[in-house]
């Protein structure tokens, strides 16, 4: 499996912080990749540990999701879903131009 | 001390109910003990007027004969809990100016039964820490020590300085990895992480969604008793929420534990680990065993594997709640030209750099060709972690450790990201699988700093995790008081 790791380099902190959409200050990404690097080495001794008849683990208390019935409950709450919006028009949240 | 600030939560509910107090003096005391102790930056927002209305309410329903459980009692709220049109920011610039129209179902349960509101707690920004030094507006003080600037540990270390301090008779926390119990034993307090599911996590801010829980600070086990009493509740609006009623804490304060059987790992004793709380340690066992319990060795082999799993699992979920800083439906927004520019800028100037690293980090073990060697890995890990747990509790009742590695270290000295996460060594294997554990303070090192021992119970056995806190509390009667609590 540690085929599948790589060491992080200047590239990958570009492409991991574009998915992620932060802007990272050049001065800062060889720190940052450092560290990436530090806590990618930290975790690998996870490879030591033979799971292949085990299964993932994600709900912790085994307890299942419940279903609700499917019905609208928006609430009638425009204003207060507004309320904390930077930008909000004529009941819409208002971004940047998107379209030319 | 203004004799107000000696009543523990429990004696001071005792205090108001026979009339010998009321609630707004106890709440003025309390609003002073903030203003004298404000250099130690556990506060990021006071309510006073709020308080004080409170406690008015909490007052006339006395004089109506009317007495809720935590009637009148005034207490501190980490800033992690929505309150309604009151700033929470989780310690985030990028949240600088959000105030919710709703109020968190553990908060509004507190006020619900009686308690009263001082104000919003600091710490770690998003509870990413373990030192406090996260937080946007800065570290918080421990006041144990006032000749060094120690941390009162993270990310709940805001609450934790406030009850050693006298500032809030209790507080509220959230604990992901240990950010409850670590910032308890540094300070000198009690701090409880309940199982899994026993308290909502709504209108809380999300941070690892299947670690997340909420849980009570206080200076004594029985105070922290009558939190969760309060704080605890089965939730709709909780997917994850526990449908399982809670019996009364209160009623198992007292109990014996005698024929107990108090599991020791062995895995928990390690390089690294101070001698003062190897001796704490060993006197907490000694303790447990004059008080008729039975000491008895267990195993948790893969507990070494638990941080690397954590800190798979905990920046990944993250990653994905963390999504929702956008700019553009609450939080501050930086203006650019185009959409994807507002989101990167808003994102990388409103978060703070322990932040970023782990939405970097968690982005990166989730990405196209990594899930499977670093996420899927780590989940499969987290399941070995909780079948020793399990394996442990087919022979023992409740499993003994120390709460940290060591006491509480000087502000500013811990830069590495990785030797900051090494603090959560013995909280986060009780995270990952789910479990209660409570840390209380049993006694002081050399240089005069709190120790606490965490005890963990198996899955939704608070009850007996508090009676067995309990009998260890009187045994170690820690009845010190920070040098730097309020006078």
């Amino acid at each position: 499996m540690s085929n599948k790791k790589s060491i992080v380099d200047i590239p990958t902190v570009n492409k991991i912080a574009r998915l992620s959409r932060l802007d990272i200050p050049e001065n800062s990404k060889q720190s940052l990749a450092n560290d990436l690097n530090n806590i990618l080495g930290f975790v690998a001794n996870l490879d030591e540990v033979d799971t292949s008849n085990v299964e993932p683990l994600a709900s912790v208390t085994g307890h299942k999701l419940p279903l609700r019935s499917d019905i609208v409950t928006d609430g009638n709450i425009e204003n207060l879903v507004l309320k904390n919006a930077p930008e909000s028009s004529s009941g819409f949240f208002v971004v940047p131009k998107v379209i030319d | 001390m203004s004799d107000l600030l000696k009543y523990d939560l429990l004696g001071a509910s005792k205090a108001i109910k026979a009339k010998e107090i009321s609630s707004v003096e106890i709440t003025n005391a309390y609003i002073e003990a903030i203003e004298n102790t404000s250099s130690l930056g556990a506060y990021l927002e006071l309510v006073k007027d709020k308080a004080l209305e409170m406690a008015k309410a909490s007052d006339e329903n006395i004089s109506k004969g009317k007495f809720r459980p935590l009637e009148g009692l005034p207490i501190g709220i980490k800033d992690m809990f929505c309150t309604k049109d009151i700033k929470t920011t989780a310690s985030s610039k990028i949240l600088d100016n959000f105030y919710p129209t709703y109020e968190s179902t553990v908060t509004q349960n507190l006020w619900n039964d009686g308690a009263v509101m001082l104000g919003k707690l600091s710490c770690d920004e998003f509870a990413m820490g373990s030192s406090n030094e996260t937080a946007a507006k800065g570290n918080v003080i421990n006041p144990w020590l006032k000749i060094k600037k120690m941390s009162p540990g993270g990310s709940s270390g805001g609450s934790a300085a406030a009850v050693a301090a006298r500032s809030a008779l209790a507080a509220t926390g959230t604990d992901t990895g240990g950010s409850i119990r670590q910032p308890a034993a540094f300070c000198g307090i009690t701090g409880l992480k309940p199982t899994y599911g026993r308290c909502s996590r709504w209108g809380i801010v999300a941070f690892s969604s299947s670690l997340d829980q909420a849980g009570p600070l206080t200076r004594t086990v029985s105070d922290a008793a009558l939190m969760l009493n309060s704080m605890a509740s089965y939730d709709k609006k909780d997917s994850t929420s526990a449908n399982l009623a809670m019996p009364d804490l209160m009623s198992y304060l007292g109990n014996s534990i005698k024929g107990k059987k108090i599991g020791i790992p062995k895995e928990y004793t390690q390089d690294g680990i101070s001698d003062d709380i190897v001796k704490f340690y060993q006197k907490s066992i000694d303790w447990l065993k004059e008080a008729g319990s039975e000491i008895v060795p267990v195993s948790l082999p893969h507990t070494k594997y638990a941080l690397p799993v954590y800190y798979i699992i905990a920046p990944a979920e993250a990653s994905s709640n963390l999504a929702r800083y956008d700019g553009v439906r609450f939080g501050e927004r930086k203006e650019a030209s185009s959409l994807d520019k507002m989101y990167e800028i808003t994102r990388g100037e409103g978060f703070g750099d322990e932040v970023k690293r782990r939405i970097m980090i968690g982005t990166y073990v989730l990405s196209s060709g990594y899930y499977d060697a670093y996420y899927l890995k780590a989940q499969k890990v987290r399941r070995l972690i909780k079948e020793d747990f399990e394996n442990g509790f087919k022979k023992v009742d409740f499993i003994l450790t120390p709460s940290t590695p060591t006491t509480a270290f000087e502000l500013g000295k811990k830069q590495d990201p990785l030797t900051m996460y090494l603090n959560d060594i013995f909280t986060v294997p009780a995270s990952l699988a789910g479990l209660p554990g409570i840390s209380l303070p049993v006694g002081l090192d050399q240089s005069g700093l709190p120790i606490g021992i965490q005890l963990i119970a198996n899955a939704f056995d608070e009850a007996g995790l508090i009676s067995t806190a309990h009998v260890l509390e009187k045994s170690a009667n820690f009845n010190f008081i920070a040098d730097g609590a309020a006078k």
